[in-house]
């Protein structure tokens, strides 16, 4: 005789846990599925966790949770060959509680996290992978795994099973993703004395910096790369749009062997080991991407639904609210015994209208025209290095003289309209 | 699940001892403090043992019965009791205590023992099987301690179980030699330490799945235990002691052949070249 | 315990097919040095049926007595029987130190014999000292898969025990002209007491793979990818003569059967060639074939670690390397033929 649970939560990611936690927390019967050996083994994030949204889910969770380092400084690298225009923010008020953000290695985080939701009541199963949705008179009803006797029941499926999320695409919810759709992330994480990171990045005690990177790093490619900083290890990765890697014909791990090696970034990561290597797809479309994430008896959260604001590096929030939010919808169902579309809509209701939606729609067009016009990372990044260059190496040019250097180098009076149309069309799509 | 024993029918009580190991294949070593860096490898159920709770299952399977798991470790062993439970264990024991910590192999040996006297107390115990060894202690020398303990034949590297007659009292199995394999009848009850080709372990049914997410295994301090012997535990009742580790020897590293696949190729034969002697080359038809 | 009554090294002689194990000469080798740096007498233990001849044969090899058991109840190897026969032995002459191979038997015996004598045994043993004044044997071995060495005291009980592994000690020269004692003992065991039965003994007669005798051994491992691919392996090894070995990922991918698996806990090799190709290196598989005369290693990852422990190394892929050498072999003058005379 197959169970049947009240909600079957497939992926134990930040979305899926998030889900299952607030759901066992109300007293529901949950399954959280997951198909790696633990929750975390088969997921790779940069990675920042974000306090406010896990704040609002596991109140002074830094108290408990298994945290790399509070990040202090953000730093934001535009990088040419052999230079780089770096402006940063580092703020104290950020090193003491409630911080703001943390770096986290996900192999740790994700099985306390999935801890915290066993420990509410959640069940939970690891090494089981979700083949399809039984569905039964237009309604899903559970979920068929790999395993023999491997049906299992329940009123609600929620479908956290990540960027390909091959179940939401079975049950027609979107199409294959395209490749100017996702990303193709590679890193490594790198073992380094936490004494040595905390001298070379100028941190004092388990304050954490971030570095996102942008221009030379991904050749051209729109994506980024990152440094960010743990406790004893680094995290250095990169990311570029698929679609630009099929056409400039580049392979990831020759991109992170580019930026491991850049000039720039090499004396940080000088002395370090190489632990582990990582890759991992990563949602870039954006809300014009977004799938259908509501059905009969089904929902869809996180990377599976396409939340990723990339222009941000924030998806594992959005991951987190949007498990909240569904779980807070399936519990409202569950008091109507109703768990058709219709009722379970208003989870993509209040999805839209979270920040989750919201940041969503104000970078709608930002992708893909960053994306179509290749000069923003090509052109005007090496070429604000050059100005940079120009205008603060003293050679006996006089300060005039430099200023009209810069303004030739822009290039012919055409150039120059373009550069200001380009500049006005990326405040449009970034507004 | 308890089968009930039934008037007549052989029922067999199994048990299994198990322990949890930390993931030697890819444990790293820290090659500045000489430690082993524990956090590197997850911790697994020995795979040894996971046969041996395999083929326990399988003999209840044949046989009708019940297959009982023990473990000595810390709390965290619990995780390779429900793993048990996804083979078809039907009930697991972790005696866990800081007094065992520190145990070579006889102080170990001593614990499980106790471990199992007490859950024969609970239902009579047939038949004891355990891995052949384990992959961080790789002694093999616990199995025929419990059974020399208990006083009944130990039975080592079974890669076959032939018959079980639990009414007439005896078993008969295969034991691997270097070269082959010997055929032995043993009196009931027995210990069988395990080889890995015994069996092979199955994806686990979702049913056995989700009852090992729910199981609690019964727990036991040494106070739960009974009459026993605390000098002959832990560290104390440890006749061996580790005096020093230091990693394996680090060979300096060979030359390497350079040049196109042809170059190496060629210089390689050369080396070879002088002790052709030792090759005998198969002629190829033309 | 008074550790100054005890006395003494002794060797447990496993019996193989008639004859006494070559692992057990090993230890007589090993033994001597450490009874001759104590002072005391090296001793066998010898027990079978049939075997009598036998313990002459173990004084050439360095021992002074061999206590010998030679009764029909012996003629398997038994838990029960063989241990009674090493208690009551070790009861009357109270050795120091007690040797035994780290053979299925010799593994099997030690572990029961320190359970019932409470004392320390340590397993799988590849260095052996003991300190001269205080008489403390220092066995060392691998631990946690290969990953670490760890020495090994047993100090407050006797006899120290170890199980050694075969291949790595050393057997002395025979000396015809060693003299030494042999101790007949008996013992009062019957058949009825011993609760187990050898009914049969079947050995391979399929073709054994003899990994441990092999001159040259072509190894491969998770480098080439596939099942099929890993035929390659077979294609080259056949070609030369040699023994097929495996990496632990290899057998454990099903690509190949365990019996040709060479590491920690497969077969330790010491052939006088040994070519690992699209094996990576880790440490439990170094531990077993580092003693190899020559080492070549073929891989395609130059940060392979096997490079560190081969003599010669070539960076390239197997696939293109592997039948260039075969090709070489076939080219290469004066060779011996398979099935023939030299060419």
């Amino acid at each position: 005789m197959a169970e049947k649970f009240d909600v079957i939560v497939v992926g134990a990611g930040p979305a899926g846990t998030a889900c299952a936690y607030t759901l066992a927390k109300a007293g529901a019967s949950v399954l959280l599925m997951e198909r790696g050996e633990y929750p975390g083994s088969k997921n790779v994030m940069g990675g920042v966790l974000y306090r406010k949204t896990m704040e609002d889910i596991i109140p002074e969770f830094y108290k408990e949770a298994p945290l790399e380092r509070p990040i202090v400084e953000q730093r934001f690298m535009m990088l040419d060959q052999s230079s780089a225009l770096t402006f940063s923010y580092k703020g104290l008020e950020w090193a003491q509680e409630p911080y703001n953000n943390f770096t986290v290695l996900r192999a740790k985080f994700d099985q306390w996290f999935a801890d915290k939701a066993v420990k509410e009541g959640a069940l939970l199963l690891n090494e089981t992978v979700a083949l399809e949705c039984i569905v039964e008179d237009g309604k899903v009803v559970g979920i068929r795994t790999d395993r023999p006797d491997g049906d299992i029941y329940a009123d609600v499926v929620v479908l956290a099973d990540g960027v390909n999320s091959l179940l939401a695409k079975s049950l027609g919810f979107h199409k294959e993703f395209r490749p100017d759709e996702v990303a193709l992330a590679v890193m490594e994480v790198l073992k380094l004395d936490r004494k040595i990171i905390e001298d070379r990045f100028s941190l004092e005690g388990d304050q954490g910096c971030t570095f996102e990177i942008f221009g030379d790093s991904t050749k051209g490619i729109l994506g980024t790369a990152w440094l960010y900083t743990n406790k004893d290890s680094l995290n250095i990765g990169v990311g570029a749009m698929l679609s630009g890697l099929i056409k400039q014909k580049i392979k990831p791990y020759e991109l992170l062997d580019y930026v491991k090696n850049h000039p720039m970034l090499r004396p940080y990561i000088q002395g370090s080991e190489q632990q582990e290597y990582l890759a991992h797809l990563i949602p870039e479309g954006g809300f014009k991407s977004m799938p259908k994430v509501v059905g009969n008896g089904v929902v869809v959260v996180g990377d599976a639904a396409q939340l990723v604001n990339a222009i941000h590096r924030e998806g594992s929030n959005m991951a987190m609210a949007s498990g909240v939010l569904a779980a807070e919808t399936i519990l409202q169902a569950k008091e109507a015994e109703d768990f058709s579309e219709k009722i379970l809509d208003s989870y993509r209701v209040k999805l839209l209208d979270s920040f989750v939606g919201q940041d969503l729609k104000k970078y709608k067009d930002a992708t893909h025209h960053f994306e179509k016009f290749p000069q923003y990372f090509e052109q005007y990044i090496p070429m604000m290095n050059r100005a940079a260059s120009q205008m603060f190496t003293v050679d006996g040019t006089s300060k005039w003289e430099k200023q009209k250097k810069i303004w030739r180098d822009i290039g012919t009076p055409k150039d120059k309209w373009r550069m200001a149309r380009d500049l006005m069309n990326a405040w449009r799509v970034m507004k | 699940m308890v089968l009930g024993s039934e008037e007549g029918k052989a029922m067999l009580h199994i048990v299994a001892c198990i322990k949890q190991v930390p993931d030697t294949k890819i444990i790293k070593m820290n090659p500045r403090t000489n430690t082993m860096d524990r956090s590197s490898a997850p911790a697994i159920l020995n795979p040894y043992d996971a046969h041996a709770v395999e083929e326990a299952v399988r003999l209840k399977q044949r046989y009708g019965g019940v297959v009982s798991v023990v473990t000595m470790g810390p709390p965290p062993a619990v995780k390779a009791i429900r793993k048990c439970v996804e083979i078809g264990a039907d009930e697991g024991y972790l005696i866990t205590d800081r007094a065992f910590a520190g145990a070579d192999t006889l102080a170990t040996s001593y614990a499980l023992t106790k471990g199992i006297e007490k859950i024969s107390e609970i239902r009579p115990v047939d038949l004891v099987i355990c891995g052949k060894m384990t992959i961080d202690g790789d002694t093999g020398q616990v199995g025929p301690g419990i059974a020399r303990r208990l006083d009944i034949p130990p039975l080592t590297n079974v890669n076959k179980v032939a018959e079980v007659n639990r009414d007439e009292g005896y078993v008969i199995v295969h034991r691997k030699l270097e070269d082959g394999y010997e055929v032995i009848k043993s009196t009931l009850p027995c210990l069988f330490s395990v080889e890995k080709e015994i069996n092979e372990v199955p994806y686990s049914p979702l049913p056995n799945m989700l009852r090992a997410a729910r199981y609690q295994p019964v727990i036991w301090a040494v106070n739960d235990l009974g009459e026993i012997d605390r000098t002959l535990l832990g560290l104390k009742g440890s006749p061996t002691i580790v005096a020093k580790v230091w990693p394996p020897e680090k060979p300096k590293g060979g030359e390497r052949l350079e040049g196109t696949a042809n170059e190496q190729v060629s210089q390689l034969m050369e080396i070879l070249q002088e002790k052709k002697g030792l090759f005998r080359v198969k002629e190829e038809q033309v | 315990m008074n550790l100054d009554e005890y006395s003494g090294i002794w060797v447990f002689l496993e019996v193989k097919d008639g004859k006494i194990a070559p692992v057990c000469l090993e230890l007589l080798g090993a033994g001597r040095q450490m009874a001759d740096k104590r002072g005391v007498p090296l001793a066998g233990l010898l027990i079978g049926y049939g075997v009598a001849p036998l313990a002459e044969s173990v004084i050439p090899y360095g021992a002074d007595v061999v206590y010998l058991y030679d009764e029909e109840i012996f003629r398997d190897y038994r838990t029960e029987s063989f241990m009674r026969a090493v208690l009551e032995c070790v009861e009357k002459h109270k050795p120091e130190i007690i040797l035994y191979g780290a053979t299925s038997t010799g593994k099997d015996l030690a572990s029961a014999v320190a359970t019932d004598l409470q004392t320390g045994l340590t397993a799988d043993t590849t260095m052996l000292d003991v300190n001269a004044e205080n008489g403390l044997l220092e066995a060392s071995r691998p631990a946690f898969g290969g990953n670490i060495m760890a020495t090994i005291l047993c100090k407050k009980h006797r006899p120290q025990m170890a199980t050694v592994r075969p291949k790595v000690m050393k057997a002395l020269p025979p000396d015809p002209n060693r003299t030494g004692q042999i101790v007949r003992e008996t013992i009062n065991l019957r058949e009825e007491d011993i609760r187990t039965k050898v009914l049969e003994i079947v050995r391979e007669t399929k073709e054994k793979v003899r990994l441990d005798e092999a001159d040259v051994i072509v190894a491969g491992g998770k480098g080439l990818g596939s099942k099929d691919a890993f035929e390659l392996i077979h294609r080259f090894a056949e070609k030369i003569g040699a023994t097929v070995g495996a990496s632990r990922d290899a057998v454990e991918a099903g690509w190949i059967d365990h019996q040709h698996q060479v590491g920690q806990t497969g077969v330790t090799v010491t052939p006088k060639i040994y070519f690992a190709i699209g094996i990576s290196g880790a440490i439990q598989h170094i531990v077993g074939m580092q003693n190899a005369g020559l080492i070549i290693a073929i891989n395609k990852d130059p940060q392979a670690p096997i490079f560190q422990s081969s003599h010669y190394g070539i960076v390239g892929d197997a696939f293109e390397i592997v039948p260039m050498l075969m090709e070489a072999f076939q080219k290469m003058p004066d060779k011996e033929v398979q099935y023939g005379g030299k060419i």
